[in-house]
């Protein structure tokens, strides 16, 4: 033992014992402070607390404040406040609760598996008490109720203003939805606020615009009896009670044109798949849809847990935003994007030709990167390879331009991140180069890049993937040649009280300046051509238009087909079919409406994604509407 | 043993089967007799704080009936185990609260439970024991008092845990957790200029603290200083708290005849602040009465701690002791506005299971360790 100092057993029981009396000491001095404290409440001001105590038969009642209304483009209502009827219980006029409560559900007004959480809500609350069980009850519900009332002593219906949406589940991937607050909501705002409102924005735009829309709360004081009863009768003969009005929360004016989005839900039908329109020239999106639907009345109502099981156990998952959260490869719909890169960074020009013969290979390997037409385009120029939707030519111009060329001209047009739309929740996609690979991959021999990925990204297939809100907002550009503008869906904050609107000004993004602005219009021809051309691969779904079109088809594989194997369309589970798009802008020569489909495991983006924006497109620009 | 050897030959008197039989369990019959009667005391205000609500009030006596097995069963625990299982507990603690802090990462969230299916706990309260614990199991073969370099290592001891549970975020158990280690340390025998030196840096440190604090937090101290300024928010809690304490007067309200309390107006009135019910209720009478057996508890916990035979039991008991008085402090203080509201629940009064069974663990522990009578210098 090196140690100097001695282990003193006695020493060390005698320094307790000293340590442990003056603990004690102090302990009973802190104690004795919180005694004479006491002393001080209790007696010195027992008279003054006596009478506040009085004071408090007045009691404060929270007045939540209407939420605000949401518009679209057209003044139309989307979300508005209706009175409610909910179903309350009181448990001191209820002679049996389990009857009652077994009752209410044999009339189809309470579901089973909500009454353990109900009946806990009811023992939670005072005798006296109203306790809402259900939050909105339809017209059928109200007629049921009011048949079967007499055997239901202390079940009544009682009103509040509800959020309810008109339009139902169209829109929904926009609007969002209201729900009831949970512990988590509480923590984004403050608790104060919420004192007596019911809901708070769960998704969507009513998340996002939660802080506008809510508005603030306010509270009166009502009189009670000794039991906490509300004794309304005095209200009038007590001047003193103090009422403190709530502010209505800010409407919102969208750039949403709800019939349009309508009619773009209505295409997409029973698929799974997403449309996007928007005006190039600000930003506004007209259409934002996401399918399948669901109908946010059901969360405003407050869902039962059986419709919520069944929302979020669907295969189709119809809770899922795709039109913002969905990344996919966005194949041949980056095509017009990759030549304006070729012809920016002055590798290709637009007469340059490239044979195809049906497949492409890099110097020094035998791999075939295969056309999607077996038999080869032959020669084709640049409109041609865009018209016709020549893989060879673009893997070769993607392998020209080298990965980390196409990145930068690619993250310019906003690929790689969230355009930053006005609602939450938006994925950003991937951009590859090589930096990305080196950070996306943890083992070293993964993180090299090579050069087939980038023969691949040429026809947007690979690691790149985008949203369909990303593909829109990227063709934008190419609509007005150059200016840029974030997507948005709120065009104006409303006054409620004043009706005075507050615009809010496009947001302009950097302006995309080219070399030599003639590469736009060879571009944009051959987007053209796509629709009109002789072997234009969406000419079917734009003839008879009498604007023209500049679109893209994209057929985007979701599994690699094998070297030597052929892919059958008929074979192929319906979740392994490629997935159909289309991007296009019209009138070509001056813009009006941006419009990008997707559709999930569609098929051709020809046949089956290309029809939806013509429909989209006719509606807007003519307004007319033929499915 | 040894020590059974010389506690039964110093206490050789006429004992009665009572007090064999406490002997037996290793109890001790005046701190038994304490903590009873203040737990049936805490159970009857629960009662009227809760408003008449039976189901929350069983649960409460189901959760005695646990914390008082608890108890039991680590009184029987030989005191020699309790220190060798000292380091693996402290570290089991450590790392639960290092992975409640990674779930609470994905969950994105404060994260304090960790839920093992059939019961959910907090790692949080553990630490409450086992920090205390673990800087005696340090100190207990070490020359006392701790040299510098010593004081610096307990001091790590604490730090560790205290800053997860900071983390989390949970100020109150942080501050009681911080508080247990530092007590042991002071009843070590730390030298007076390391305790001085001490409390200058904190006193310099609390600006810095002010930053780390989150919003509401600050809220909380700015509105003890003025509770007027937010009467809806913050500041509610303090201001009818100290109405219903004092509305109470000398005699109180009578049980269940608060109004406050009965009529909502008092928020948390059957957890954090119950003592304003008491107040209410039972008037200054009750508190006291209440207050005379927290002391109680505290002094005879002390004195057994003074008996205990090893550094290691001394060290333990006493800080068991004084954490409980801490508890008291800061509870009571909270309630009649002159500590900020920290979320502490009253012990042994409070609705709540954790942290009652976490003290009856506590004095089953200081029971077990006193069983081993100390050195007398013959």
């Amino acid at each position: 033992m090196r140690r100097v100092k001695v282990k003193d057993l006695f020493g060390e029981q005698r320094t307790f014992q000293v340590r442990a009396i003056l603990a004690a000491l102090a302990a009973a001095l802190l104690i004795s402070l919180v005694g004479a404290r006491l002393f001080w409440l209790q007696v010195v001001r027992h008279d003054y607390y006596a009478d506040l105590s009085q004071g408090n038969r007045v009691r404060i009642e929270p007045l939540p404040p209407d939420r605000g209304i949401i518009y679209d483009r057209q003044g139309r209502v989307l979300a508005e406040n209706t009175p409610a009827y909910q179903l309350t219980v009181t448990r001191e006029q209820v002679p049996d609760l389990d009857a009652t409560l077994a009752r209410l559900v044999g009339l189809e007004l309470l579901e089973q598996d909500d009454l353990p959480r109900i009946r806990q809500l009811l023992v939670s609350r005072r005798l006296f008490e109203a306790v809402p069980v259900r939050l909105r009850l339809d017209e059928n519900e109200v007629g049921r109720y009011a048949v079967h009332r007499h055997e239901l002593p202390g079940v009544d219906l009682a009103t509040r203003m509800a959020r309810h949406y008109p339009f139902g589940p169209v829109g929904v991937h926009a609007l969002g939805y209201v729900g009831s607050i949970s512990e988590d909501d509480l923590k984004r705002v403050e608790p104060g606020d919420y004192f007596g409102t019911a809901s708070i924005g769960k998704t969507g735009l009513e998340r996002a615009y939660e802080n506008l829309l809510h508005g603030a709360g306010g509270f009166r004081e009502v009189l009670v009896n000794a039991e906490g009863r509300s004794m309304q009768s005095l209200g009038d003969s007590s001047p003193d009670l103090r009422i403190s009005r709530p502010v209505a929360g800010r409407d919102l004016e969208l750039s949403l044109d709800i019939e349009l989005q309508r009619i773009a839900e209505e295409a997409l039908g029973e698929n799974r798949g997403a449309v996007i329109a928007l005006d190039p020239w600000t930003g506004d999106v007209l259409v934002l849809a996401s399918t399948p639907t669901f109908d946010p009345n059901k969360f405003a109502r407050g869902i039962s847990t059986a419709d919520y099981r069944a929302l979020t156990s669907d295969p189709d998952q119809p809770l899922f935003n795709r039109a913002l959260r969905g990344t996919y490869p966005p194949g041949s719909t980056i095509k017009p994007l990759m030549a304006l890169a070729g012809l920016e960074a002055g590798v290709i020009g637009p007469d340059d030709t490239r044979f195809c013969r049906g497949f492409f290979t890099l110097p020094n390997s035998r791999h075939r990167y295969r056309d999607w037409k077996k038999t080869g385009h032959g020669t084709v120029d640049m409109k041609e390879a865009v018209m016709t939707s020549c893989d060879v030519y673009f893997y070769g111009l993607a392998a020209t331009l080298g990965i980390d060329r196409i990145h930068d001209s690619m993250a310019r047009l906003g690929f790689g991140k969230p355009t930053g739309i006005d609602i939450e929740g938006e994925r950003g996609g991937i951009m590859p180069s090589t930096e990305w690979k080196k950070s996306a991959f943890r083992q070293r021999e993964m993180q090299v890049w090579f050069p087939g990925e980038t023969v691949i990204v040429g026809i947007g297939q690979g690691y790149w993937s985008a949203t369909p809100l990303q593909l829109a907002h990227a063709t934008a550009v190419l609509a007005t040649r150059g200016p840029h503008f974030k997507p948005r869906l709120v065009r104006a904050v409303r006054d409620p009280v004043t009706r005075e609107s507050e615009e809010r000004a496009p947001q302009a993004l950097e302006p995309v300046v080219l070399k030599d602005p003639a590469s736009w219009e060879v571009i944009v021809d051959a987007m053209v051509a796509v629709t009109t051309g002789p072997r234009g691969t969406a000419v079917r779904a734009a003839r008879g238009a009498e604007y023209s079109i500049a679109g893209k088809t994209g057929t985007a594989q979701v599994f690699s087909v094998g070297q030597q194997e052929k892919y059958d369309e008929d074979t192929v589970a319906e979740r392994l079919k490629d997935h159909a798009l289309f991007v296009a802008f019209a009138p070509a020569e001056q813009p009006k409406l941006v419009v990008a489909v997707l559709v999930e495991n569609g098929g051709h983006g020809s046949s089956v994604a290309a029809p939806i924006a013509r429909r989209v497109f006719d509606a807007y620009l003519l307004g007319t509407d033929a499915p | 043993m040894m020590g059974s050897a010389f506690g039964e030959s110093r206490t050789r008197r006429n004992v009665t089967a009572g007090s064999r039989l406490l002997r037996a369990l290793h109890l001790d019959g005046p701190l038994l007799l304490l903590l009873s009667v203040t737990c049936a005391f805490g159970l009857l205000v629960l009662y009227s704080a809760s408003g008449g609500n039976t189901g929350l009030w069983l649960r409460q006596a189901v959760r005695l009936g646990v914390a008082v097995a608890a108890m039991l069963v680590l009184a029987q625990v030989p005191a020699r185990f309790l220190r060798i299982l000292t380091p693996a507990i402290y570290a089991a603690g450590v790392l639960l609260l290092v992975v409640v802090a990674g779930l609470g990462d994905i969950g994105k969230g404060a994260q304090r439970w960790l839920d093992l299916g059939f019961v959910r706990f907090q790692p949080s309260e553990i630490m409450k024991l086992a920090v205390p614990m673990m800087c005696a199991w340090y100190l207990h073969d070490r020359a006392l008092p701790a040299s510098f370099g010593e004081t610096l290592v307990v001091l790590a001891i604490i730090l560790v845990p205290v800053l997860l549970i900071f983390e989390q975020p949970d100020l109150g158990t942080a501050l009681l957790v911080a508080a247990a280690g530092i007590i042991v340390l002071l009843l070590s025998g730390l030298q007076w200029k390391f305790v001085f030196a001490g409390t200058g840096l904190a006193a310099a440190a609390a600006p810095l603290a002010w930053f780390l604090l989150h919003d509401y937090q600050r809220r909380r101290v700015l509105t003890l200083l003025d509770p007027q300024s937010d009467p809806l928010g913050a500041g509610y809690h303090i201001i009818q708290s100290q109405i219903a304490i004092g509305s109470g007067g000398v005699f109180g309200k009578g049980w269940m005849n608060g109004s406050q309390a009965q009529l909502e107006f008092l928020p948390e009135r059957s957890t954090d602040f119950i003592f304003a019910v008491i107040g209410e209720e039972l008037g200054l009478l009750g508190q006291l009465l209440l207050l005379g057996l927290y002391l109680g508890i505290i002094g005879r916990s002390l004195y057994l701690a003074n008996e205990c035979r090893d550094t290691f039991g001394r060290l333990v008991s006493g800080g068991i002791a004084l954490t409980f008085f801490v508890y008291v402090f800061v509870n009571t203080g909270m309630v009649t506005g002159i500590l900020p509201v920290v979320g502490v629940p009253l012990p042994l009064v409070s609705y709540g299971g954790t942290s009652m069974v976490t003290l009856m663990a506590g004095f089953g522990i200081l029971m077990s360790l006193r069983s081993q009578r100390k050195l007398v210098r013959t």
